[in-house]
């Protein structure tokens, strides 16, 4: 019944409830302490009573750390969209014009195809409407944007970090 | 040293301010509502990052920067899909995107 | 330089709450609402710094957690007219 991979999965959920119980508290008093223990086991027994764990995936809540790089490289997208988008509102003509586009998405995982949406949502100028199986339907502010995605750097990106081993 | 140190957190933070007042700009700018999400989109990145950089930078290292590092990765991981909720049920419930014609 | 920032914000609140009021859809609407919700997390924030208590940091965390809950429930509600129990008939119901 328990095999590994559900140990994996259980222990990840533990350690990182603990972790973040640790950095919220502030307190480290014998009485604080075990008590914010029993409600971090709690915590995961509720989550495990409501399968709220994604045994199906190989992603562990410590594999999410190897998107920690991309996340940085992101950051200085959002940085360089949003001076654009700033441009654009505060144009008195408002150059906008709106375009609706599909694109490809080639990670594997539904996690990584996840990451690559909401990373497309997060920049400003692009918003993902709606994810079929390997099509994201894409709403644009501008053509910059579109020509940004299709250009498939971010897409590249994603899963360079869906494929790095942690 | 110190003083640099608040002097440079000072413009993060007012930056910070002045981007979420150029995003509600947008947003009272925009046409229609698939393109107030994107001037939305300013104020959850731009405005969060930069004011919960310059209060890290002026708080130090200690738990404090590292609420306020939970509180940024938090607003950086629901407001896509808070947003992206928000664009496919107004597609549901039948409100047209306003597109470019001659464009696409 | 806090009291500044903190005088912009307000302002920004207030321009929030009157696009709320003059939206025309109730998707502008929302869309506001969030924005004044994710404006208010920054506020407290702010504030907590501004009179030097930075306990307000943990009242910002809960209040970005209500915020997202509470634009997802509310498009839930005006989208399939109840909270969505059918998750099992309705897959689409999930979001």
């Amino acid at each position: 019944m328990l095999d590994r991979n559900k140990c994996y999965h259980i222990a990840s959920l533990f350690i990182s409830l603990a972790i973040l119980w640790l950095l919220l508290s502030g307190h480290y008093t014998l009485l604080i302490t075990s008590l914010g223990l029993l409600s971090v086991l709690f915590v995961t027994l509720i989550s495990l009573r409501m399968n709220l764990l994604p045994f199906d995936q190989p992603e562990t809540f410590f594999r999410f750390m190897k998107y920690i790089p991309y996340g940085f490289w992101l950051v200085l997208e959002i940085l360089k969209s949003n001076i654009d988008v700033c441009k654009r509102i505060l144009n008195p003509r408002l150059p906008i014009s709106p375009r609706w586009v599909t694109i490809k998405a080639s990670q594997n995982s539904e996690f990584a195809k996840i990451v690559y949406a909401n990373s497309i949502t997060l920049t400003p100028g692009t918003i993902s409407i709606d994810v079929e199986d390997e099509n994201i339907d894409v709403h644009a502010l501008s053509d910059i944007g579109v020509e940004g995605l299709e250009a498939g750097d971010m897409d590249k990106k994603v899963s360079q970090a869906e494929q790095a081993y942690v | 040293m110190s003083n640099a140190i608040t002097i440079i957190s000072g413009v993060f933070i007012i930056t910070g301010a002045l981007a979420i007042i150029i995003g509600l700009i947008g947003v009272f700018r925009m046409p229609d509502f698939y393109t107030k999400l994107h001037a939305a989109s300013v104020i959850d990145t731009m405005g969060t990052m930069l004011i919960i950089v310059g209060l890290m930078l002026y708080s130090g290292f200690n738990l404090v920067s590292v609420k306020l590092l939970l509180i940024m990765i938090f607003i950086l991981i629901t407001t896509p899909t808070a947003a992206h909720a928000l664009a496919k049920s107004a597609l549901h419930g039948g409100l047209e995107p306003v597109l470019n014609k001659n464009k696409s | 330089m806090f009291e500044v920032a903190t005088y912009l914000i307000l302002f920004a609140m207030s321009l929030a709450l009157i696009s709320a009021i003059i939206g025309k859809t109730v998707y502008e609407k929302i869309l506001a609402v969030n924005i004044f919700g994710t404006v208010t997390v920054l506020f407290i924030a702010l504030f907590g710094f501004l009179t030097e208590r930075p306990e307000f940091l943990d009242i910002a965390l809960v209040y970005a957690l209500i915020n997202f809950i509470a634009t997802i429930a509310i498009l839930k509600f005006f989208e399939y007219g109840d909270m969505g129990r059918s998750s099992h008939i309705n897959d689409e119901a999930d979001i």
